[in-house]
């Protein structure tokens, strides 16, 4: 009877249901996916990595402080309703302008660096902006989204870390025709 | 016996906020569990670390101090700054502090986190009036503030003391807390 009683006791008990709220987890993990989730956006995210590493210090630092900043405005206005013509076109542009720009290890000043990024940034931004979900958690999506778009940069920068050696400039130099020519099949997709 | 045991075995929630310790610990559990908040600390707590070991020690009373205060007024009703952009606002403009990285005056050191803590508890006092929380909930939600600011304040001065890429380091964390507040404000407006 014994056993019985405990065996009812067991079968009986559903399970603790101990997490936070549903679709809080869902908010972080889509805001997460989101940025990874496009290739588009993946390759332009790692090359401004990349480009850091190239131009070296202050822009290394800078760009990875800047962007999100920037993006987040981007992603605002998209938020806001507020129009932004060719996003597409524009993301499209990012990956061949940025490839170019590893490509051809070109070290133009920090401003004209940054503000090329940040003009990029804001149709990536935007683009996210105009697809977040309805039903999410906004901060925990918000987190998720800064923090991979982030970790993207830091694997840019970190890759990289190859430049000092004379074989690994050349890699990043490959790296970035890889990213200009995806931008362009970008580009054709995005016109056609 | 047995067809009673399971037909009365009904499945355990776990309400994460209600411990079951008390209110105080109800408070703690309140502060961890709001994200935007513990954002709001860690933001707080970044800018006073990289301000110096000074401003790291105004910080750590005047916050959780200004937290309670506001967070009385809040539960007054008195007072109402609860709209929906307020959380993103706050972030973005501590995160832009700290991802800019300027000394602040000697005289702002303590009217920042005076301010912040007031405004943050303003509103944390009225969702503690909309829901359980009570005099001693909100007591363990600045002891949480407390403990917050030592540890990461303390940890961002000798941080920012370190070679000059660790400083960057926290500067991207703010950048990070900013575009995070300015999403969220966004969000909030749409």
């Amino acid at each position: 009877m014994g056993s019985l009683l405990f065996l009812a006791v067991i079968v009986g008990t559903l399970p603790a249901q101990a997490h936070v709220e549903g679709d809080m987890a869902g908010g972080l993990t889509a805001g997460l996916w989101h940025p990874i989730s496009g290739l588009d956006h993946v390759l332009a995210m790692v090359a401004v990595g990349l480009w850091g590493a190239q131009l070296g210090k202050p822009a290394v630092w800078t760009l990875p402080v800047a962007f999100p900043l920037v993006m987040a405005f981007g992603a605002f206005m998209g938020l806001m309703g507020i129009g932004l013509p060719g996003v597409e076109i524009g993301i499209a542009v990012s990956g061949i302008a940025l490839g170019a720009m590893v490509l051809a290890e070109a070290k133009p000043p920090l401003w004209f660096a940054a503000a090329l990024v940040g003009l990029f940034a804001i149709f990536h931004g935007h683009a996210h902006g105009t697809e977040l979900p309805e039903d999410a958690s906004g901060v925990l999506y918000s987190i998720g989204f800064v923090t991979a778009t982030g970790c993207l940069h830091g694997c840019g920068i970190a890759i990289g870390l190859v430049h000092r050696w004379p074989v690994g400039r050349i890699v990043l130099r490959a790296a970035g025709a890889v990213v200009a020519t995806g931008g362009c099949l970008f580009l054709w997709r995005a016109v056609a | 016996m047995t067809t009673v045991l399971i037909g009365g075995c009904a499945s355990t929630q776990a309400h994460l906020v209600n411990t079951g310790l008390g209110p105080f610990y109800d408070g703690v559990l309140h502060l961890v569990l709001s994200p935007d908040e513990m954002l709001g600390v860690a933001g707080m707590a970044l800018l006073a670390g990289l301000g110096g070991a000074q401003f790291g020690r105004i910080a750590l009373f005047t916050l959780p101090l200004a937290w309670l205060a506001g967070s009385m007024l809040g539960m007054t009703g008195r007072i109402n700054l609860v709209f929906p952009a307020a959380t993103g606002l706050a972030l973005l403009i501590i995160g832009m502090l700290v991802a800019w990285d300027r000394a602040l005056p000697p005289s702002m050191k303590p009217v920042i986190p005076a301010v912040f803590g007031l405004f943050m508890g303003l509103m944390n006092g009225a969702a503690a009036t909309a829901g359980s929380l009570r005099m001693s909930g909100l007591i363990g939600v600045a002891a949480t503030v407390f403990v917050l600011v030592a540890l990461l304040a303390a940890f961002t001065v000798w941080l920012a003391g370190r070679p000059p890429w660790t400083r960057i380091v926290v500067r991207v964390a703010g950048s990070w807390i900013a575009a995070i507040g300015l999403l969220l404000t966004g969000w909030a407006l749409r």
